[in-house]
């Protein structure tokens, strides 16, 4: 990936200290003007986030320094950046991947007028009228206080891990979504269409809640690549999908090299409850997230589809959890990765059956494809089944991008670049069938960038 | 006109031909045969442009232009064609998608899905293959017989200029043969002038193709050219002694 690792200058109104105190986080909620038990609920998490200890599984976090991150900054309410201070790199990218300049000024977080804008609210009109709530957490906090607390950390308790814990403390940003009773969003949500608000925070929150026969698409992100000042997102999702509710969550992240990605996402699907996790994750340093689903309620359904590439420097280490707690729920995995230039990938999964989960059925495929010897690929699939009348099916692959196939496509007339884009398109086709349309166009695009910058 | 003269090439220092020329006017079929491990599929991959051959002596040219260093896929796009003796499995890469790729790459006019679709249609039935064959993935799982149909299928849709065929008769049976003929038939009926390249160690695919020339590849170096009047000699006497 290009190297993105230069910033231009970022104008902030308030922005905290370095690192992490008590008077930090006081200061955070003061900021926002929080009713105390908010205040409350963050200093407890930072209590936690204090007294755990790093995990000591899964990617390497030891450069990670806890004292060298700002923990809060508010943006400037109108942004004084403009087109020409983004920097170079970043803008190739977008024109290699082909978003589009609107689009672009905003991921480059250049305040703009477009017209996204316009269409939004005629949007925000419509999802209004059948009592939709789709805005910031912020916001949701003061305007619907009683649904906002009977649902907010109920799904990922500060205490569930250390990075949840940080971001329970810290937490700024992300979306809140309440989709009534029996009703079905027919168009996805974006993240970006919330365009003054911070849709793309460090360690933002969301939270999503299906009423029972309602279904609702969130997608977040896109394909373009974020540049963060701070090396930290730590981002907590929680998705409440009660009985009979469809709730799909599409993520495409693409962080800079620099990025450590940390994030805890779990849903409750209630009885026939459907959740799909769509989970694409581009870039970063270090990414460690695992989709989680707790079948919770008879019938209900769970799907995590993922890929992730890592490249040099970079380690993708993604998965998902799948708890089965009630009979006759089914739970499908896919798991794509790609690691090339020394890049390396681990798929970590868990599937849990409990004790009564009769009948349920479970199918697990994990595959890796890897570019060159000195990228690494591994897999750490945990099964955990207390129950005898259960179907369970696991398949895992791994394959090498061979100097064979791409003589073989190059003597078709087709370039070396081009053939590995054709092989890596293939591979990850699964995935890419799942996205809305402008996004899997980007996807190809985006492979397709990345594969200039491999060494064959 | 394509032309090969004094090609020498290696592979990991190890000298495979030497000194070889070889010369094809419009329109000709030129067998080269010869015993197993006498250079012929590297004769052939060198004339793709297969990087892992590295040429030390030697040009060949394609219609006034030297290609000796041009890379696979410049070569394809010239209108050389190879069919491989082994083509790779590539999971995930889809008949169609390939077909497609290789037309909108290489064709100079613009690109028509509708009428792409209905030309390999047409080369399906004459292949007799099931549509369903392109939603496969290219090679994975295929029998040597449909990877063989799948060389020609790739050859009907590139329409080249210069076709390389190699060993494209092993392991066939008499009917595939007949089917291998059928195409040459028509790619050399749209396009009389192709020049083409047999490489075999069998004479039951040229009695279906008749070749202008034939030449024995031995350890390299061609060793005798005749017309094809030599082929059922080489049935007789076998490559003994012209090693």
């Amino acid at each position: 990936m290009s190297d993105i690792s230069k910033a231009s200058k970022y104008t902030a109104v308030y922005t905290a200290p370095k690192g992490l105190n008590v008077q930090i986080v006081r200061d955070i909620s003061e900021q926002k003007n929080e009713p105390a038990w908010m205040a409350s609920f963050r200093l407890k998490a930072l209590a936690l986030f204090e007294a755990k200890k790093m995990p000591t599984w899964g990617a390497d976090l030891s450069e990670l320094d806890h004292e060298d991150v700002h923990y809060y900054v508010k943006p400037v309410e109108t942004q004084s950046k403009t087109w020409e201070t983004v920097p170079e790199e970043i803008k190739k990218t977008f024109e290699a991947i082909g978003i589009p300049q609107a689009e672009r000024s905003m991921l480059a977080g250049v305040g703009a007028q477009f017209e996204s804008e316009v269409i939004y609210k005629q949007l925000k009109k419509k999802w209004a009228d059948q009592g939709v709530i789709f805005c910031d957490m912020s916001t949701a906090l003061k305007e619907h206080p009683e649904l906002f607390k009977k649902y907010f950390g109920t799904v990922i308790p500060s205490h569930d891990n250390k990075f949840a814990a940080l971001n329970s403390a810290v937490w700024s940003g992300g979306s809140f979504v309440y989709v009534p009773k029996g009703v079905k969003i027919d168009m996805p949500l974006q993240a970006y269409f919330r365009i003054n608000s911070q849709s793309m925070g460090q360690f933002e929150r969301t939270l999503i809640i299906a009423e029972p026969g309602s279904y609702v698409h969130y997608v977040e992100g896109c394909s373009a690549p974020v540049y963060k000042k701070n090396s930290l997102h730590s981002a907590v999702v929680e998705l409440i999908a009660l009985p009979g509710s469809h709730i799909r969550y599409t993520t495409i992240q693409n962080w800079s090299g620099n990025v450590y990605n940390l994030v805890t996402k779990r849903a409750v699907a209630y009885e026939d409850a459907k959740v799909e996790w769509i989970d694409g994750n581009f870039g970063s340093k270090v990414t460690m997230k695992y989709p989680c689903i707790v079948l919770k309620g008879k019938r209900a359904q769970g799907q995590v589809i993922s890929i992730a590439v890592a490249s040099k420097g970079q380690h993708q280490d993604a998965g998902a959890k799948i708890i089965h707690l009630a009979p006759y729920t089914t739970s499908n995995i896919v798991s794509k990765s790609l690691s090339k230039d020394g890049g390396h990938t681990s798929y970590r999964g868990l599937l849990k059956i409990a004790k009564g989960a009769h009948h349920s059925k479970s199918k697990i495929q994990c595959d890796a494809l890897m570019f060159d010897d000195i990228s690494q690929t591994d897999t750490y699939p945990t099964i955990d089944v207390k129950e005898q009348r259960v179907d369970i099916g696991h398949e895992a692959s791994v394959s090498k991008v061979s100097e064979e196939q791409l003589q073989y496509l190059q003597s078709r007339g087709i370039t070396e670049q081009a053939a590995r884009a054709l092989i890596v398109n293939g591979f990850i086709d699964v995935f890419v069938k799942e996205l809305p349309m402008e996004y899997a166009v980007e996807i190809n695009r985006l492979i397709a960038h990345e594969m200039e910058g491999s060494i064959g | 006109m394509f032309s090969i003269d004094n090609l020498s090439v290696s592979i990991d220092d190890k000298s495979i031909l030497k000194n070889l020329s070889l010369e094809i006017a419009p329109g000709q079929v030129h067998a080269i045969m010869g015993p197993n491990g006498s250079g012929k599929s590297t004769l052939a991959q060198s004339i793709m442009g297969i990087s892992s051959y590295e040429v030390t002596d030697g040009v060949v040219r394609f219609d006034g232009v030297t290609i000796t260093n041009l890379p696979a896929h410049q070569r394809a796009q010239r209108g050389i064609f190879l069919s491989f003796q082994q083509p790779p499995a590539i999971p995930g890469l889809r008949v169609f998608t390939l077909l497609k790729e290789m037309r909108q790459t290489n064709a100079k006019e613009s690109f028509d899905l509708t009428a792409f679709m209905q030309e390999v249609k047409g080369y399906l039935e004459l292949l007799s293959m099931d549509h369903s064959f392109l939603e496969r993935n290219c090679n994975d799982g295929f029998s040597g017989g449909e990877r063989k149909r799948f060389e020609l299928l790739q050859l009907l849709v590139a329409r080249p200029k210069v076709l390389i065929l190699d060993e494209i008769d092993s392991g066939l049976d008499i009917d595939a043969l007949k089917l291998v003929a059928k195409v040459l038939q028509k790619v050399k009926a749209d396009n009389p002038d192709l020049m083409t390249i047999i490489i075999t160690h069998y004479n039951r695919i040229l009695e279906h193709i008749v070749p202008d020339y034939v030449h024995v590849l031995v350890n390299g170096q061609i060793v005798q050219s005749s017309d094809a009047a030599l082929v059922p000699q080489l049935e007789q006497t076998g490559y003994a002694n012209l090693l």
